[in-house]
């Protein structure tokens, strides 16, 4: 692991221990998730201990401590996405992927996660594939869009 | 551009920008706020700059991408000035028509124009849509006239002018007057007035003070936060040091939701203006008044929405909310005075500071002035950001601006305040909107979220879903609220999965009592208000789900049941290819049948079926 990497982050946060979360964030970005290695080196590079980077890292949803796979789908669970019917769409998802949302398929190619609101309720309910909104959805374009993307 | 170092120097920055702004010229703006991106915004600007470009346009036509126009059901939104046509649904096929009628021939592109759907006839200017009508965009009107990343454009509209006039007229404690008239009241949930929190934050003792923009908005199904940050990223800045300097602040903060990269992108472009133009940082505007702004994501934790977590966060440190017996005006972040406000809050004070205090409080009602913007959302036909005056009526809001229920359906509530808040029913329609009167229905304004709900909508289930939501989000630092909430929800699902049982409701009931009165903090304090709000007036619901294990909104999965009416079946095998259990069989041709053993009811067969021939019971 290229560990130069964390340094520099750090340092950009000029070794300033209030500012963990954002280095959290700049790791998670570069890994992709958060290394167990990274985490001790950023926690002993700034002298904070590692029990409090690991609470500080299971506390935020935003972080991950497992690797995340290539493509991320995303269900908006918010308010308006759920009462127009978000969370068949969901179960939909977790049937034909076969895994629950915050997980990865065994082969790395997908991970499942749920956002609440996305700010586009207008076109909920809205499944969000690698960054591309998907709106209204419905079971049948659930699948045209699985399809696809197994073709990635 | 050189600093701007006195209100001569800025007006002449005024003038300088407005000479290059001719109200006659012709432009073009795309709305490029989150709902119409996901419409596909993009390709649909860079149309119109390519169009431009091949008719040899550039020197007559301005190509302008704005904030959120606010009408996100209608999206991609363009608007062309100064006739201010209006054109909806706009696709990249529709761009050269646009090009070639409205702006060299000035004609009108019938199709695009919007339909009233009450009277048939088409609209052809933004302000005449009903939509727009009874709105009153005084905070967030300006969203859909300036491109976000241009501060000259937020300057050609007056911005900036009520910060000048604050740091060279106005003493701090004047300003703290004027806001403490206006009677303007944080528009993050609580409804704290600004003006008082000033002051007090100003009289703390401490050597340094702090300002916190909150914009956090972890309320799901509200967005107002975000597409003011989005999209008129200076109005905030601007209230943010007009605020600072009331207080006496030199450094302040902004907490952006981990959600909203745009808002990160377009806030960290303003600063960067800001301080070239010298309206930040050191000797602003010349006055000797010293003031920055750095930005914070945060982790994605609803509960670092409360103060307390957001200022621990900040930090650095777990979002974990603490007792508030000193208040964070006294000890804060750091343990320093600070003052935190919501983004609407912030970008309020400039318009409050330009128009008077006197014009401020003369809209609204007796103790809630002003305006509010609202994420109009849900079971409604026009989905998408209002700005209402305080004291518009339900009714006016979801029936004249939302154009009532969408397909035919029943209205059955209204859910405001967000995981805090509560189901407001038909019977209180007519309730003029405030702070006070929404609270008296058991739910509370919040940061603005306004989800409709049609008679499909369980409010079992809707009040199932906030708790679930709440146990999430809990940062479970104390028991009522860590506990409680599980035990409600474990409550709530039994009932959703027929296994109510008598007196499940009054155990709700006592439970929501404990964890209201004993929680830490403000989440658990109104996390029981979706369920109390819901037996209050939908007690009938929870009833048929306890007794007759009956979902009347046909939602909860193990109370329904799906079948095959043989009379409209035509065997079209439609719904035996979505199956995912292979519950559905039959010859081709002949009606169905549905094996209920197999059925998960996923719903997929009523989805596909043309012929209305899958039941749901
Ligand atoms: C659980 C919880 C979440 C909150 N989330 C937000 C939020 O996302 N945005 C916000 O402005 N206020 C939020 N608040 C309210 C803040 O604690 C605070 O009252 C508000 O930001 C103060 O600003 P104002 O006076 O301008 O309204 C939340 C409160 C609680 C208890
Ligand atoms: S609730 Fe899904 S985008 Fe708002």
């Amino acid at each position: 692991m290229n560990l130069v990497l964390v340094d520099d982050i750090i340092a950009r946060y000029r070794w300033e221990k209030a500012a963990i979360i954002a280095i959290l964030q700049d790791i998670q970005r570069e890994f992709n998730y958060l290394p167990q290695e990274a985490l001790t080196y950023a926690a002993s590079r700034l002298a904070i201990p590692l029990t409090q980077v690991y609470s500080l890292a299971t506390f935020y949803r935003a972080f991950s401590l497992k690797p995340r796979g290539k493509h991320l789908i995303t269900v908006c669970l918010g308010t308006a996405c759920h009462v127009r019917g978000a969370v068949r769409i969901l179960e939909k998802l977790e049937r034909e992927l076969g895994i629950k949302a915050g997980e990865t398929t065994d082969d790395m190619r997908v991970s499942l996660e749920t956002v609440n609101c996305l700010g586009a309720c207008a076109l909920g309910p809205i499944v969000v594939i690698d960054g591309q909104y998907h709106g209204q959805m419905t079971s049948v374009k659930t699948d045209s869009i699985l399809k696809k993307l197994r073709k990635l | 551009m050189s600093k701007i170092k006195s209100t001569e120097d800025f007006e002449k920055l005024q003038e300088s920008v407005n000479k290059t702004r001719d109200p006659e010229r012709l432009c073009i703006t795309v709305c490029s706020g989150t709902g119409c991106h996901a419409y596909g915004c993009e390709k649909v600007t860079q149309a119109f700059v390519e169009e431009i470009r091949n008719r040899d346009l550039q020197d007559k036509v301005d190509i302008r991408t704005t904030g959120c126009h606010g009408f996100c059901e209608r999206g991609p939104i363009v608007v062309i000035h100064p006739q201010e046509v209006f054109y909806q649904r706009v696709k990249v096929e529709d761009v050269a028509d646009v090009v070639s009628e409205t702006i060299l021939k000035k004609n009108i592109v019938d199709r695009l124009l919007y339909v009233d759907p009450n009277t048939g006839k088409q609209i052809i200017c933004e302000k005449d849509v009903p939509f727009y009508k009874k709105q009153r965009r005084i905070i967030f009107g300006n969203n859909a006239l300036i491109d976000p990343t241009s501060i000259d454009d937020y300057i050609a509209l007056g911005g900036y002018a009520a910060l000048s006039k604050v740091l060279w007229e106005m003493k701090p404690l004047e300003v703290i007057d004027v806001i403490k008239k206006s009677g303007l009241r944080g528009r993050g949930g609580g409804g704290f007035p600004t003006g008082r929190k000033w002051e007090f934050c100003r009289n703390a003792e401490g050597d340094r003070r702090y300002v916190i923009c909150n914009a956090d908005e972890g309320d799901p199904g509200a967005y107002m936060d975000r597409s003011l940050l989005e999209g008129n990223p200076h109005s905030v800045l601007e209230g943010m040091i007009i605020g600072a300097y009331a207080i006496g602040s030199h450094q302040g903060f902004i907490y952006v939701r981990n959600e909203y990269p745009l808002a990160v992108k377009n806030v960290t472009i303003a600063i960067q203006q800001a301080r070239e133009y010298g309206l930040l940082d050191r000797d602003i505007i010349g006055s000797g008044f010293d003031f920055e702004i750095k930005i914070t994501r945060g982790g994605g934790a609803f509960v670092c929405g409360e103060s307390t977590a957001l200022m621990a966060s900040l930090e650095g440190k777990l979002g974990e909310p603490r007792a508030k017996y000193v208040h964070t005006v006294e000890k804060g972040l750091w343990d320093n005075p600070t003052n935190l406000n919501n983004v609407e809050t912030w970008a309020n004070v400039p318009v409050i500071i330009n128009k008077g205090w006197q014009w401020y409080s003369d809209i609204g009602t007796e103790h809630s002035k002003g305006t509010k913007i609202f994420s109009l959302v849900g079971k409604i036909n026009n989905t998408g950001l209002i700005e209402v005056p305080m004291g518009i009526s339900l009714r006016e809001i979801i029936f004249d601006i939302g154009g009532g229920i969408p397909e035919g359906k029943k209205f059955k509530a209204v859910q405001t305040g967000g995981p805090s808040g509560g189901c407001i029913p038909e019977s209180l329609l007519d309730l003029l909107v405030d702070f006070e009167k929404l609270t008296e229905t058991g739910s509370m304004m919040g940061s603005g979220g306004m989800i409709v709900m049609d008679e499909d909508t369980c409010m079992v289930d809707v009040a199932k879903y906030f708790l679930n939501f709440l146990k999430e989000e809990s940062c479970g630092k104390c028991v009522p609220c860590r506990e409680g909430i599980r035990a409600m929800l474990e409550i709530l699902t039994r009932i959703t999965e027929g296994e109510g049982e008598e007196g499940d409701v009054e155990l709700l009931q006592e439970l929501s009592e404990v964890v209201a009165e004993t929680s830490l903090c403000a989440l658990g304090g109104t996390a029981p208000n979706p369920v109390l709000t819901t037996i209050k007036y939908f007690r009938d619901e929870y009833e048929a789900h306890i007794k007759e294990k009956r979902c009347p909104a046909g939602v909860c999965p193990a109370l329904i049941q799906y079948s095959i009416d043989t009379e409209r079946c035509t065997g079209c095998g439609a719904c035996v290819k979505v199956c995912p259990q292979e519950a559905i069989s039959g010859q081709r041709k002949q009606p169905h049948s549905l094996d209920q053993a197999k059925c998960i009811k996923c719903g997929a067969c009523l989805e596909v079926c043309k012929f209305e021939a899958v039941i749901k019971r």
